[in-house]
């Protein structure tokens, strides 16, 4: 077997992804098909080429910094899984502190 | 006939002749979704009630079915992923404003792939839509509800996003116009990002002139989105008048002449969509897009890097889906995230975070944006002697549902429209014809797409109602 490009596993983890072992086995060819044919780029001579960043080029959009209305905190609220008060409800996320 | 199989021109000519109310208009629309929805699904939810509201609100008002990523106020917004089920918009995307404000109203909420990721509404983790001329196959996607919604006379016009080809495939498989616009050109905020370096926001309509009015009335500068310039917004519908193809020069890419994998029948119509300008007295030129060919690795690389890092915000903290499995947080994002997304959109995070990794960005992420400027240049290039390029709009016509499993086949549907859209110019698809039937394939309608400069949506339009009416 060639040797493979990408570790399907490895990179879930780094998405923060849990993949199944069933979905592992089937992403692993079908990745590895698609970054084989991604790899064509490589025949392109790009010295001194610069990168396009976006489809339009503009620079620093500026507007004025004034205070005005933002969503309200209700309407942000309103979809959160979990909340206390005005707050989103998470598990413990520090060792030891109350949770 | 349906009120809402008028477009959008019409309608409004009997809305102001008073020969009907836009309550009537949306009514009609209401009765199509409820008569035709268990067939072609192109909707995912309908809200009779806002709806109806709104149009009483709103006399004169004309209903337009909506993309299930653009957050209109107090309706759902799921991007067809189980992650955002039960998820309720707090506010208007600048493109619903706009549209409100220039007479027409939100009605609907149309199919997609998951998160705009395919090209045949397949990948809709909450429905089926099928293509209303062959309902065994696809519509094509990911504005596949917004097509088939268009193209069954289910609504009056729709809204769709295009990131590689998203409005012109579908638009091309159930005969409707659909129109990217060049790239900055319309307001994002309140729309789901994809792959921020190339979506837009475009009409799917009945015809150029309707097209034209809805571009029209969503385009523009918006201090929301920072990759909108401050540059006006011109009467798309004003230059529609006296359209004509003479003395325009039209591009036919040399690239394209003996590609493989392009239907006969595609071919065909194409063929005779550039004889079709000639008669009309454009002349064609052959022109040249060296680059084109690596346009698709291009972007399969550039648009699923920009989509790993957007869809991190689906973390199951402050809204969509979250996990009754998890023990820390840890796994609250792994499983919630696991647990809402479908099988493409998760190839496409793990694709997008392998191009961005420490020790691989140099080699495809950064390699692929220089490989675009010369994209980018090519069409500079073609543009200096042509007014626009025609190209097929897809490869195939719409196949069937369930025929294409593999995911760098399904790729290929976007294979004409992908270099317009890295190169951040504007494009439409417009019906050119029907293919032959045979016993197996009904006709089927197959577009063509004209492609102009950034910012060129004028002549866009102008050209592409010229060869409409030929």
């Amino acid at each position: 077997m060639a040797e493979q490009k990408i570790d399907v596993a490895y990179v879930a983890e780094l998405a923060r992804l849990e993949l199944t072992d069933e979905e592992k086995a089937v992403f692993q060819p079908q990745l590895e098909n698609i970054v084989k044919y991604v790899e064509k780029i490589s025949e392109v001579d790009v010295e001194g080429i610069e990168p396009m960043m976006h489809g339009k080029a503009l620079v620093n959009a500026f507007r004025e910094d004034v205070v005005r209305p933002s969503m309200a905190r209700e309407d942000a609220l309103a979809n959160a899984p979990a909340r206390v008060g005005d707050e989103f409800l998470l598990p413990k996320i520090v060792e030891g502190a109350e949770s | 006939m349906r009120l809402c199989e008028l477009g959008i021109a019409a309608a409004r000519a009997g809305l102001a002749k008073g020969e009907f109310s836009s309550r009537e208009l949306v009514q009609s629309v209401i009765d199509s979704w409820r008569e035709k929805n268990g067939s072609v699904g192109a909707y995912l939810t309908f809200d009779e009630e806002q709806a109806l509201a709104l149009a009483d609100a709103n006399p004169g008002a004309v209903p337009i079915a909506v993309k299930d990523l653009i957050n209109v106020k107090g309706q759902p917004c799921t991007c067809a992923s189980k992650i955002l089920q039960g998820y309720v918009s707090p506010y208007d995307a600048t493109v619903i404003a706009r549209m409100k404000a220039a007479g027409f109203i939100p009605a609907g909420r149309v199919n997609m792939d998951e998160f705009a990721m395919g090209s045949s509404t397949e990948n809709s983790a909450l429905g089926v839509t099928r293509n209303p001329y062959d309902l065994e196959r696809v519509p094509g996607g990911s504005s596949g509800g917004s097509a088939a919604a268009v193209g069954a006379g289910m609504c009056v016009a729709a809204l769709g996003t295009d990131t590689g080809g998203s409005i012109r495939q579908p638009a091309s498989f159930c005969n409707c116009v659909g129109v990217k616009p060049s790239y900055g050109r319309v307001s994002r905020y309140g729309v789901t990002a994809f792959a921020s370096s190339l979506d837009q926001v475009g009409p799917l309509a009945k015809n150029v002139e309707d097209a034209a009015i809805l571009l029209g009335a969503i385009a523009g500068h918006d201090e929301m989105d920072g990759t909108t310039p401050d540059v006006p917004v011109p009467d798309y519908a004003a230059a529609l008048e006296g359209a004509t193809l003479k003395g325009r020069r039209i591009g036919v890419v040399r690239e394209y002449r003996d590609i493989a994998g392009l239907d006969p029948e595609v071919k065909r119509i194409a063929d005779e969509a550039v004889a079709r300008c000639a008669a009309a007295g454009a002349e064609i030129v052959e022109v040249s897009l060296p680059h084109a060919e690596y346009a698709m690795a291009v972007y399969y690389i550039i648009a699923p890097a920009e989509a790993s890092a957007n869809l991190a915000r689906f973390d199951g903290v402050r809204y969509g889906h979250r996990s009754q499995r998890s023990q820390d947080v840890f796994t609250l994002y792994t499983r919630s995230r696991a647990e809402g997304f479908g099988p493409e959109v998760k190839r496409r995070i793990i694709m997008g975070t392998y191009v961005l990794s420490s020790g691989y960005y140099d080699a495809y992420y950064a390699r692929a944006q220089k490989v675009r400027t010369l994209i980018r240049r090519d069409f500079e290039e073609a543009f200096a002697s042509v007014d626009a390029i025609l190209t097929p709009c897809a490869p195939t016509p719409a196949f069937k549902a369930g025929e294409v499993l593999d995911p760098l086949t399904m790729y290929l549907n976007d294979l004409f429209t992908i270099p317009s859209s890295l190169a951040g110019v504007c494009a439409s698809a417009v019906p050119a014809g029907f293919t032959a039937a045979t016993p197996q394939r009904p006709a089927l309608p197959v577009g063509v797409q004209f492609i102009c400069g950034s910012f060129e949506e004028a002549k866009l339009f102008s050209i592409s109602k010229a060869f409409e009416a030929s």
